[in-house]
């Protein structure tokens, strides 16, 4: 099921569509689609192969910005919508583009199946862990406590964090990146569109408008070294201004440890392999949160294994060939039939 | 050995009545295919227990089958003229669908005190006089069959089950068919596995023949009339498996993949069930995990360029209800099957109803038309789901096809089409490359939009549920704009009656009554008037399977006749929309709503009332 390829070089003027982009002014979206934008060229899939589906909300608005074929379904329901897609047609590249309220409310339980069924499509969760085109009502990814239009009084629920979600519902992919670092977040957009199967990137999107700062212990700028550990596969997970901090394993737990004092060296620090099946250490570094922890950032589970969509092929292809149905008079004739 | 005079008969209605478990719906099917073989025309309708395992020896836990043979058969009929009872608890819940005069047949093995007192009678039927009015066989068919099999079959349960089979036997005696046809099909399941089974099978069956011949149970044989169809190779199909068909036939004669995004709810499950074997056909199913996922699948695939296709029944629609705007408003091909049953809500899952006619035609946010049709009897879900794809294709729209629970489940002679004779069906596809493609640039004729399918070169273009600017299909919330949309989604489904043929009326010009039906009751309807009509009776009658938009001549139809009754399963749903249509005519109703099929008798008592209240 490979998809062809462009026979010449595209650029992100490819890609540019001819729609007003009516995000709020400083909205976390436009950097996303910048980094899209930048990203399908080098991907090299024909311009006509990409298709993006999405949900509603204001993240969903993306496909409009993006010169590719393009659906704009409805709230919650792109998982489904995309999966449509690509069984039909499996040689195109599907993008969705789901807010957290799409993706994690309404839309949860297409999400967890997309997942579980390990369909071929590429994810992009626009996580503002609040309802931005409704204009401030909080999300399942909302933090307890927050006051928003619909929670007066802070909010009682607990939060979802998708990552736990994304590997608890057996996901072969999951990334995290964040809207304002372009150059990581191209790179996950490359390792998604490279592996098979669901490939989920939760993004840490800023809502100026209805939830301005809400990643900020995480994105600032004075904090962010300490509060950001990026993974790569094969590499010790080392983090702090000057790498001299890691992760290593504590008997069963994760712990933050400092280089050279009482003796740790980067021997004592876990080596990220994102490619195991055991979900342990992944749904470990996925759940990791300040203060006690840095969230785990880039690729922190890719593991291969067969696509929906490549088992389906197989079955159809085994069918067309050794299948007693040929055609449908076939069918029509199969079984008793008599003359009168 | 007694000789017996044989009776003709035009058509007879047999049902076999039992436990879960007693067989009763192979030995129906047995009975049913043997006559078909034999030249007759046949209906047939299951009607088992919804509980999976009811329990044993109860009214709930009944399971039966009844089959309509003869020369020209509409329907599975009403009144049994021989009714198959194999313990009391069937002979309990199902001596109100025995004629007056009928034959019923009960295995006495089974007439225990305990089992009849089980079944909610207070008293022995045999002896209390309850069934002084019908032509009893008391047959102890258990203890025979288990004789029968002695030194066959020996183990005590192999021997009891085949009692069904016995049963069988003593049908094709009273109506004179042969036993080859069964002989094939028990050698054909058991001779490899299990020759034992086979052998004991067929001793029973003749066991059970022997019996009706040899002993004086029976005053008579019947021979029934054989079918009098237009020459052509024919079989038996449920509607279900019809529609499944009809839709793979939409697929290949449109040249695209068929794609069915569905989830199982009775009684549509079997249309999932069917196409999911087909991956030879190209057909690709995906078994969602819900009705929404379901047809946001479809919609994908639609947009990807397959036919695509939804399956489910009333709770199911209602899930659905967002997404079918969502393909109105992105104009996609979509056919979405609705297999009515009892509602609302989860109401009786295994009977029959129309009661989702408001829903398909209004259940849905904003304006938002679509085709709306009506298959009418087993056989025609299969053209029904053809034509349904048909226009969904060419016309670029959702179309809702509903079907029931008693044709999905009963099945009925098919004449075997070729796909060869069958239209053509030819999508408005794009040109790729072609510079003057807009979305929404409209065929001047039927007012469809170009399909262009991802892949295409040269037609990259967004859409969505967000109101489009017409024709270059850019997201617009102009007010003018708003309602010439508006406009071409309804007069795109309006103009689809142009292609379609006018409604037929069968009966005379000067008719006093014309009896109007829609969907699954054809065969009651047609039936109940057919035989007034032979009374001399002045009645006329018209059966609709384009619900929306309705042929060009409805209203012309609607003027002729002096009194209209409208007949339907439910309260009223297709009379009112005909009044909203044709507010100058005055309808008369009459309605249903028991989870049961129209029976002809209380048909006729209300056209003779009509016909009869000048
Ligand atoms: C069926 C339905 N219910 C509710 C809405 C209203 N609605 C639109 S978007 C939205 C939430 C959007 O939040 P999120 O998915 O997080 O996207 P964001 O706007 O934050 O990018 C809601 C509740 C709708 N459009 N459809
Ligand atoms: S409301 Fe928030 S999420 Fe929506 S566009 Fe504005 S800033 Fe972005
Ligand atoms: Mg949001």
């Amino acid at each position: 099921m490979a998809i062809e390829h462009s026979a010449v070089q595209l650029t992100k003027a490819d890609f540019v569509s001819d729609q007003m982009v009516k995000w709020c002014p400083g909205c976390g979206d436009h950097a996303i689609l910048a980094s899209v934008l930048n990203v399908f060229p080098q991907i090299g899939y024909k311009k006509e192969n990409f298709c993006i589906v999405s949900g509603i909300g204001c993240s969903s608005r993306f496909p409009y910005y993006v010169n590719t074929y393009g659906f704009h379904g409805i709230h919650g329901r792109a998982a489904a919508i995309a999966s449509g897609v690509k069984i039909a047609n499996p040689k195109l590249s599907v993008w969705i583009n789901s807010g957290d309220g799409d993706a994690t409310a309404i839309g949860g339980n297409h999400f967890i199946h997309i997942i579980r069924r390990n369909m071929d499509v590429n994810y992009i969760l626009f996580n503002n862990e609040i309802y931005g085109l409704t204009k401030g009502q909080y999300s399942p990814t909302t933090k307890q406590g927050k006051i928003t239009k619909t929670s007066p009084f802070g909010v009682i629920d607990y939060p979802f964090n998708p990552g736990e979600l994304i590997i608890g519902a057996r996901g072969t992919f999951f990334a995290r990146a964040v809207d304002n670092n372009p150059k990581t977040l191209q790179e996950v957009c490359m390792d998604m569109a490279a592996h098979d199967g669901a490939a989920i990137v939760e993004v840490l999107q800023n809502c100026v408008i209805f939830n301005d700062k809400t990643h900020k212990e995480i994105t600032d700028r004075e904090t962010k070294d300490d509060n950001q550990i990026w993974l790569h596969h094969g590499k010790p997970m080392l983090f702090g201004k000057n790498n001299e901090k890691g992760l290593r394993l504590n008997g069963t737990k994760l712990e933050v440890v400092e280089l050279g004092k009482d003796g740790i060296t980067e021997q004592d620090i876990l080596v990220h392999d994102r490619t195991t099946e055991n979900t342990g250490i992944h749904m470990m570094l996925a759940q990791m949160r300040p203060p006690h922890f840095p969230m785990a950032f880039g690729v922190i589970r890719a593991v291969s294994q067969p696509t929906y969509n490549q088992m389906f092929e197989k079955q159809m292809a085994e069918e067309k060939e050794n299948g007693r149905i040929k055609c449908v008079d076939d069918l029509l004739n199969s079984g008793d039939t008599w003359e009168m | 050995m007694t000789t017996k005079k044989l009776i003709e008969k035009d058509d007879v209605v047999v049902k076999f009545v039992g436990d879960s478990g007693d067989g009763m719906q192979l030995i129906g099917t047995l009975f049913s295919d043997a006559s078909a073989l034999d030249g007759n025309d046949i209906a047939t309708f299951p009607d088992y227990p919804a509980e999976i395992r009811a329990p044993h020896n109860t009214i709930a836990g009944v399971s039966g089958f009844q089959v309509n043979v003869g020369k020209k058969i509409y329907s599975s009929g009403d009144q049994c003229d021989v009714l198959v009872c194999m313990n009391p608890a069937s002979l309990k819940s199902n001596l109100k669908w025995s004629k007056k005069g009928g034959i019923i047949i009960c295995d006495t093995d089974t007439f225990t005190e305990e089992a009849i007192e089980k079944a909610g009678y207070s008293s022995n039927p045999f002896t209390d006089g309850s069934l002084s009015s019908y032509q009893v066989i008391q047959a102890p068919i258990t203890s025979m069959s288990v004789e029968a099999v002695k030194g066959i079959l020996d183990d005590k349960k192999s021997a009891e089950r085949t009692k069904n089979i016995f049963a069988l036997g003593m049908i094709f005696y009273i109506f004179n068919k042969g036993l080859d046809h069964t002989f094939a099909y028990l050698d054909k399941k058991f001779l490899k596995k299990n020759p034992q089974v086979a052998e004991g099978n067929k001793a029973v069956l003749t066991a059970g023949y022997n019996y009706c011949e040899n002993t004086d149970v029976l005053e008579a044989q019947v021979h029934i009339a054989h079918a009098e169809m237009p020459k052509g190779r024919y079989r038996n199909i449920t509607g279900n498996i019809a529609t499944a068909w009809g839709l793979l036939a939409a697929a290949e004669k449109a040249n695209l993949n068929l794609f069915l995004g569905s989830y199982p709810i009775t009684p549509a499950t079997e249309i999932l069930i069917e196409i999911s074997k087909y991956k030879s056909l190209g057909a690709k199913v995906f078994q969602a995990e819900d009705e929404i996922a379901g047809i946001c699948s479809a919609i994908g695939a639609s947009f990807a360029g397959s036919f695509a296709c939804t399956s489910t029944s009333g709770p199911g629609l209602s899930l659905k209800s967002e997404a079918i705007g969502l393909a109105v408003m992105t104009e996609l091909p979509l056919v979405i099957v609705d297999v009515q049953r009892g509602g609302p809500s989860t109401g009786l899952p295994t009977k029959t109803e129309q009661s989702d006619l408001y829903q398909a035609l209004f259940g849905r946010n904003g304006e938002a038309p679509c085709i709306v049709l009506a298959a009418s009897t087993s056989a025609n879900c299969f053209d029904w789901a053809f034509e349904a794809g048909r226009l969904a294709l060419e016309h670029m729209t959702p179309v809702i096809l509903l079907t029931d629970g008693y044709l999905g489940n009963g099945s009925q002679l098919m004449r075997i089409p070729k796909m060869a004779e069958m239209p053509k069906i030819t999508p408005p596809l794009a040109t790729p490359n072609d510079t003057t493609y807009q979305p929404y640039k409209r065929n001047t004729e039927t007012l469809a939009r170009e399909w262009a399918i991802p892949g295409m070169e040269g037609l990259r273009h967004r859409i969505g549920g967000l109101e489009k600017q017409d024709g270059i299909g850019n997201v617009s919330t102009d007010n003018a704009n708003h309602q010439i949309m508006t406009n071409y989604r309804q007069e795109k489904v309006e103009r689809v009656a142009n292609r379609i043929p006018s409604q037929e009326v069968h009966g005379p010009d000067d008719a006093e009554l014309l009896v109007i039906g829609w969907g699954g009751t054809e065969g009651a309807l047609r039936l109940a008037c057919e035989e007034l009509q032979a009374e001399g009776k002045k009645i006329a009658y018209s059966h609709f399977n384009y619900i929306m938009p309705l042929p060009l001549n409805t209203s012309d139809i609607m003027s002729k006749y002096k009194k209209i009754v409208v007949c339907e399963l439910n309260m009223g749903q297709f009379v009112n929309y005909l009044r909203m249509n044709y507010p100058q005519v005055n309808f008369q109703q009459y309605n249903k709503v028991q989870g049961l099929p129209f029976e002809i008798g209380e048909l006729k008592d209300k056209f003779n009332q009509i016909l009869g209240g000048k």
